[in-house]
């Protein structure tokens, strides 16, 4: 992931799997702020042009923690002229063909307005991202689906979002980020819980994105490891939110699906939940049923960062704990942290796990619409 | 359920300062004059609301009595009836909340004085963290110089969120003194409440809040890792208290994985995290967040890959647990003995 290339070969297929897969997460990304303005009304581009996007954290480009590579990208998913993710044509090649990937999930995350500011703004770009990825990625290339970026921190803009799209089958899932500005289970996000349910799509939670708040209840780390180590902290206040503020047994046809947070957590997690709902139970007499229940339920999680212990096939013991059915193969490409569908399992696993693990899973909860 | 065995040492209870009067007598006439004048509350933190289940156990309330404030039940409910050798007092009272640093160096300084006089010289059986003035590392470490003669305080104590994460520069005096004194830091759940206990804003539910003391421990425990404390401080021991433990393999693994990949932010990192943790680090076992089966449980076990991380605790007054029923079921005999008596004695060089 560290070779430093002077030139842009055309990529080859040189891991070729016999695998069929799906990619749970999968990054499109703009060359440029141009490549939006066909999607945006004239106010808003004088404006994006004028006062940028301002997102909820320090610098006008790039993060406030520079990530481990250029636009925390692979070397080599670079196409000539362009940024990684921004080109069609070399991702079928380097990716969708390479992995005999046959269901892309596109997570157009990024500079996607769902953390500006001025909600007004992040609403009108949100709407844009979608345009620009229906006409530019999932008109053009059948194996890829998208997602709905909502301006999740308005409800009813996102609402009106889901709307918009909710019988369009090119778009498969509601897309959120992580890091909210409030809990997201709290009353003033249901709507877009309930829009996303009435459509029939599971919400996505992809990690990052700017709420405001430090990564860790104890103040802002120094560096970038502890950021990205910090999306497994983050999603797991995520879900505890959700679980205890009774989302699931409001919204019972929620499908949440975890995306980039890993996921060899969660047993952990469930395990104190119930330790503690159980013995505050008086706090909370919405709940129904044990937390694990309602995570097992709902909740689905992509692979990617998957967790490496010493002894790999400890890892497994955490998925039969979370459920084979729960995992959703992810390579987040073209990002640096890239996981290799031919590399990515410890072990040979009976054909049965493995087909689930790398498409079935997915199909079953994408692929209904 | 384990056996426990007799002699086991109990790394976490919580004498209680049962109110601002109790310290009168150790405070200066500066702070006692201003406890009235201004007429200052208690320093009780909302980390454990007086009347919530998880605050103490039902059989260990008696009317009128602060739950752990009497030294006399503290002996019946968790000395005697865990046939405990010796018990680490960890003070919970919220000096560390306050946001003048001055009187935070106050209150602390009479915390300790109070302890030094109220339990460990009534109780042989007790040994004491030493409350510090976390607001302002200075201060703390004058407080740490000012308790450390006396032996029977073996740690420093520390809460889990503060302004800062625990890891940054601005807290090293705090190690560098509790390494030249031969004492561990303790790392307890709870909050100066700088920030929302979650990174994603301010909880509805307690329930949350309590929940979230386990993600606050994971991105602690990166930061001292991360930053490099024990670079510098190799012979540092760092126990993490009521952090639950059941979350450490699966972070370790994604720690270690992200350090491989990062590490040119964090050159000074020479080993991998999983191996500082074996080397410096240690957990307390209450509360236990284990899984539902003995067999998963030893699963966990092996992922927890050292018999030397756990350490026994009560964590009386909370309510962890009910009867004596403090050991995970399933643990052999060996790591019992481990847990109870070697591991402790291995983490805290004062107690030897």
């Amino acid at each position: 992931m560290n070779i430093q290339t002077t030139t842009r070969p055309l990529p080859q297929a040189v891991n070729q799997s016999k695998l069929t897969t799906a990619d749970c997460d999968i990054h499109p990304q703009r060359n440029n702020d141009k490549d939006l303005h066909p999607y945006l009304e004239k106010r808003w581009i004088e404006h994006m042009q004028m006062f940028g996007s301002r997102p909820r954290q320090a610098y006008q480009d790039g993060p406030a923690y520079p990530k481990g590579q250029p636009n925390a990208a692979r070397r080599d998913a670079w196409p000539a002229g362009g940024r990684p993710g921004s080109s069609l044509a070399f991702m079928r090649q380097q990716l969708l063909d390479t992995n005999n990937c046959v269901l892309g999930i596109l997570n157009a995350t990024g500079d996607n307005g769902q953390s500006y500011q001025n909600r007004a703004f992040g609403a009108a770009v949100c709407h844009a991202m979608n345009e620009w990825q229906l006409h530019e990625w999932l008109l053009p290339e059948p194996r890829l689906r998208g997602s709905i970026v909502v301006p999740y921190e308005d409800a009813e803009a996102a609402v009106a979002e889901i709307e918009r799209y909710a019988t369009d089958p090119h778009f498969v899932q509601v897309l959120m980020l992580s890091r909210t500005s409030e809990p997201p289970g709290q009353k003033r996000y249901w709507k877009v819980y309930e829009a996303a349910a009435a459509a029939g799509l599971p919400v996505g939670v992809h990690a990052f994105g700017f709420g405001g708040y430090p990564v860790s209840g104890g103040g802002w780390p120094s560096y970038y490891i502890e950021d990205m180590v910090g999306h497994a902290q983050s999603s797991q206040s995520f879900l505890t939110s959700m679980v205890i503020e009774g989302v699931f047994e409001r919204v019972p046809a929620l499908k949440l699906v975890l995306i980039e947070a890993g996921f060899a957590w969660l047993p952990s997690l469930a395990w104190r939940l119930d330790k503690i709902q159980n013995r505050l139970k008086a706090e909370t007499p919405h709940l129904k049923r044990l937390p694990s229940e309602y995570i097992h339920d709902h909740v689905w999680l992509t692979t990617q960062p998957m967790e490496e212990p010493a002894n790999r096939a400890h890892v497994l013991d955490a998925i039969d704990w979370i459920g084979w059915d729960r995992l959703l193969f992810a390579t987040d490409y073209p990002h640096w942290d890239y996981d290799d569908p031919s590399q990515v399992l410890p072990m040979a696993l009976p054909e049965q796990k493995k087909r689930d693990f790398f498409l079935n899973n997915a199909v079953a909860l994408y692929g209904q619409r | 359920m384990s056996s426990i065995i007799a002699g086991g040492i109990d790394c976490d209870i919580h004498p209680a300062v049962p109110n601002l009067k109790a310290l009168h007598p150790y405070l200066t006439d500066h702070w006692r004059d201003i406890i009235v004048q201004r007429g200052m509350h208690e320093l009780n933190s909302i980390a454990y609301p007086a009347n919530s289940p998880l605050t103490a156990r039902p059989d260990w309330r008696v009317e009128g009595i602060r739950p752990g404030s009497d030294l006399e039940l503290l002996r019946q409910h968790a000395l005697n009836p865990f046939k405990t050798s010796i018990a680490i007092a960890n003070c919970l009272y919220g000096v560390q909340l306050l946001f003048s640093e001055d009187m935070g160096a106050g209150f602390a300084r009479a915390v300790n004085d109070w302890m030094a006089k109220e339990w460990l010289d009534k109780e042989p059986r007790l040994r004491a963290s030493i409350v510090v003035p976390a607001q302002n590392p200075e201060m703390a470490v004058d407080e740490i110089n000012r308790v450390a003669p006396d032996k029977r305080f073996v740690q420093v104590l520390l809460l889990v969120m503060n302004d800062m994460p625990l890891g940054k520069r601005h807290y090293w005096p705090i190690y560098a003194a509790a390494e030249k004194h031969g004492l561990a830091i303790g790392i307890h759940a709870g909050s100066a409440y700088r920030h929302p206990v979650t990174p994603i804003g301010w909880p509805t539910y307690y329930t949350e809040d309590y929940a979230a003391q386990a993600a606050a421990f994971q991105q602690a425990l990166s930061s001292l890792i991360c930053e490099g404390v024990f670079t510098k401080y190799p012979d540092l021991k760092v126990v993490l208290l009521e952090s639950g433990f059941t979350w450490l393999p699966a972070h370790l693994w994604r720690l270690t994985k992200f350090w491989r990949g990062l590490r040119m932010e964090v050159p000074w990192l020479d080993r991998a995290p999983t191996e500082i943790v074996k080397s410096n680090v240690r957990l307390t076992i209450q509360p236990c967040d284990g899984p539902p089966s003995e067999e998963m449980f030893q699963k966990l076990m092996e992922h927890m890959d050292s018999d030397e991380l756990l350490l026994f605790s009560t964590d009386y007054p909370h309510w962890q647990f009910d009867g004596e029923d403090v050991l995970p079921a399933g643990l052999s005999p060996s790591l019992v003995r481990k847990m109870m008596i070697d591991n402790p004695l291995a983490t805290y060089s004062r107690l030897s």
